[in-house]
């Protein structure tokens, strides 16, 4: 056995070194890693390090966890989430079907201009977002200025907050969908519009009958990665463009920004490892449970 | 069906479509993207606008879309002394070249051999590489192993080791290379080659838009990268460009309110900061705002692959 085992290696050994990085590279920043999981267990000191640190149970949970920071970020990544799936699949697929409808030189003009903003690091986009919302300056209060209105102090009041985040994000990833459905409308067989044109189908028949349908396997395997996902946050959008402000933190913090502050700021080693694991677990959770749900729907579009 | 006769035939169709109402609809429709596209651009005038508008005037009367008194002001200051921006700009060039070639290698190689049927471990390390991501240790345990085993924390390699090797860039190059036929790697095996050999003259030369693809991919992530500075590096010299513009940003804000409530007599005025700010995120940003949209279809293409279940 071990013996037939050696030859078949022999054969496959030049693939197997070309492989070599990645696996060592995997093992150091990616398996070993998850050894340090242990930490959510401990009280972690530097000096004692990952092993000799002394245990504590479950207190780093029961610590995050009886604290009302966690229900509070974990509602705001979920729902956050939840809106940017659910708004930039709409948005994106009828930008996408639109987009489809007008000549060809104008969707070049419009998809790089929709694209755009794609390209801007969240710390530019903070600075844009700035630009609008300062107190003194901004060009929104400069705006509500000219109404006679009062200015407001943006950065220091939270319920503003979630329209300006689901906007932000809109603006700078829309066109990127876009282009993703775009591309999937593409390369859909025009023999099904010419039969559809024939039986007298119009163009709302054939989004409805034809576009939608097919571009289905894309939007569910997008689907089961963004929900996959939904537990992570992206964490330039919220810690850049509240500007880490402590007055909003009700309405945008999220487990990567408060794990971020734990680990950096207060340097509660054995509680941000816990709230990462926490998030990992049930993020695994969830990609398992919707790509069981999608194959029990339809087994053709399933991730695996 | 090859892509220019798909073009001819697309064409046909929608020639066919064109009565009256069809084209009243389409420019309805024109008319609305190009309300949405002024709408989109709008946010970025205004940043470009701030950093060509005298201090004074936006002290007084805010933030315009149009400058209302024009001024060169803050880009002078800035190039009066651009060491702190050169060297941001510096790093994170060395960090992106760098960054890329290696990836870029590190990325086709593993691509290359779970592409191969033939090879035995083929879907052991499919499953090996592509686990992570679904689960992960999470931000500390990465920390630790960066800063405590691996000892990165304030190199360079910091800002390059965490994204060499990104799975989804592996999916992507191995949905190409699947197209590889395989008669070609077994013609090459009977001419005496060695696995190198055939993936360096053989596969690669292959995936050549591939590459270009994944390459552009993984430099745009490299350019734009804020994370790992954020993370891991404390040393001046080494600080990249978008870390940068956030230190100026968090100094000024400081600076700026620690000189009003000390009450200390200086005349903000004399220091356009506020100008001076977004000329910095102007001239940090603008450059890749030109060229990463010209290589845009690059994008376009490696995506619709990306997006093939694999």
């Amino acid at each position: 056995m071990l013996k037939n085992e050696w030859r078949h290696f022999k054969r496959n050994r030049d693939l197997f070194v070309m492989s070599l990085p990645a696996i060592v590279y995997k093992l150091f920043l990616n398996y070993l890693p998850m050894i340090g999981l242990i930490i959510a267990f401990k009280q972690y000191r530097y000096d004692l390090g990952v092993f000799g640190s002394e245990w504590v149970g479950l207190k780093n949970f029961e610590f995050f966890f009886s604290s009302d920071t966690a229900f509070i970020v974990t509602r705001n990544t979920i729902l956050y989430n939840l809106a940017f799936i659910v708004l930039t699949m709409v948005i994106a697929l009828t930008f996408a079907i639109l987009l489809n409808e007008i000549s060809r030189k104008w969707i070049k003009v419009h998809q790089t201009v929709l694209f755009l903003p794609y390209f801007l690091s969240w710390v530019v986009v903070g600075y844009v977002v700035l630009a609008f919302l300062d107190h003194k300056n901004g060009f929104l209060n400069v705006i509500l200025g000219m109404f006679g209105e009062e200015a407001i102090k943006w950065y220091e009041q939270a319920k503003y907050w979630p329209v300006i985040i689901i906007i932000t994000q809109l603006w700078k990833s829309v066109g990127f969908s876009t282009l993703i459905y775009y591309a999937g409308l593409l390369s859909i067989d025009s023999s099904y519009y010419e039969a559809a044109k024939i039986d007298g189908a119009n163009r709302w028949d054939m989004i409805r009958k034809i576009t939608i349908p097919l571009l289905t396997p894309l939007i569910v395997i997008l689907f089961i990665v963004d929900i996959g996902k939904i537990f992570r946050a992206d964490f330039g959008l919220f810690y850049f463009i509240p500007n880490d402000s402590s007055f909003l933190y009700s309405t945008t913090d999220v487990i990567d920004t408060y794990v971020y502050r734990s680990l950096r700021v207060v340097g509660d080693i054995g509680m941000s490892t816990a709230i990462g694991l926490y998030q990992s677990v049930v993020g695994f959770i969830m990609v398992l449970l919707a790509n069981w749900i999608v194959k029990k729907i339809n087994s053709d579009n399933a991730l695996w | 069906m090859p892509a220019s006769q798909v073009a001819i035939h697309k064409k046909a169709v929608k020639s066919s479509f064109e009565s009256k109402e069809s084209q009243w609809s389409s420019r309805i429709i024109n008319l609305f993207f190009c309300a949405l596209s002024i709408l989109f651009i709008i946010p970025l005038l205004l940043v470009i606008s701030i950093s060509f508008t005298d201090e004074k005037t936006l002290l007084q009367s805010g933030y315009h879309l149009i400058p209302e008194k024009f001024s060169l002001e803050a880009y002078s200051l800035i190039f009066k002394s651009p060491g702190v921006l050169l060297n941001a700009y510096g790093i994170t060039i060395l960090v992106t070249v760098i960054g890329t070639v290696v990836g870029l290698f590190l990325t086709s190689l593993t691509a290359y051999t779970i592409s191969r049927k033939d090879y035995r471990y083929r879907r052991i390390m499919t499953l090996y590489v592509f686990f992570t991501t679904l689960f992960s240790g999470g931000l500390v345990p990465f920390y630790i192993m960066i800063t405590q085993y691996l000892h990165l924390k304030d190199t360079i390699w910091a800002l390059i080791v965490p994204y060499l090797l990104n799975p989804f860039y592996i999916l992507v190059m191995k949905g190409f290379m699947d197209k590889t036929p395989m008669e070609v790697i077994e013609s090459g095996k009977i001419d005496g080659a060695s696995e190198w050999r055939i993936f360096f003259i053989i596969v690669l030369p292959l995936t050549l838009p591939a590459l270009v693809t994944i390459g552009l991919f993984i430099s745009f992530q490299y350019w734009n990268d804020w994370w790992l500075g954020l993370l891991f590096i404390d040393n001046q010299h080494l600080i990249p460009l978008q870390l940068m513009l956030y230190r100026v940003m968090s100094t000024i804000e400081y600076l700026s309110n620690n000189i009003s409530s000390v009450n200390v007599s200086v005349d903000m005025t004399q220091f356009p900061s506020l100008s001076a700010r977004m000329a910095m995120a102007v001239l940090a940003a603008g450059p890749m705002m030109i060229v990463f949209p010209m290589l845009q279809r690059f994008f376009v293409s490696g995506l619709t692959v990306g997006s093939v279940k694999g």
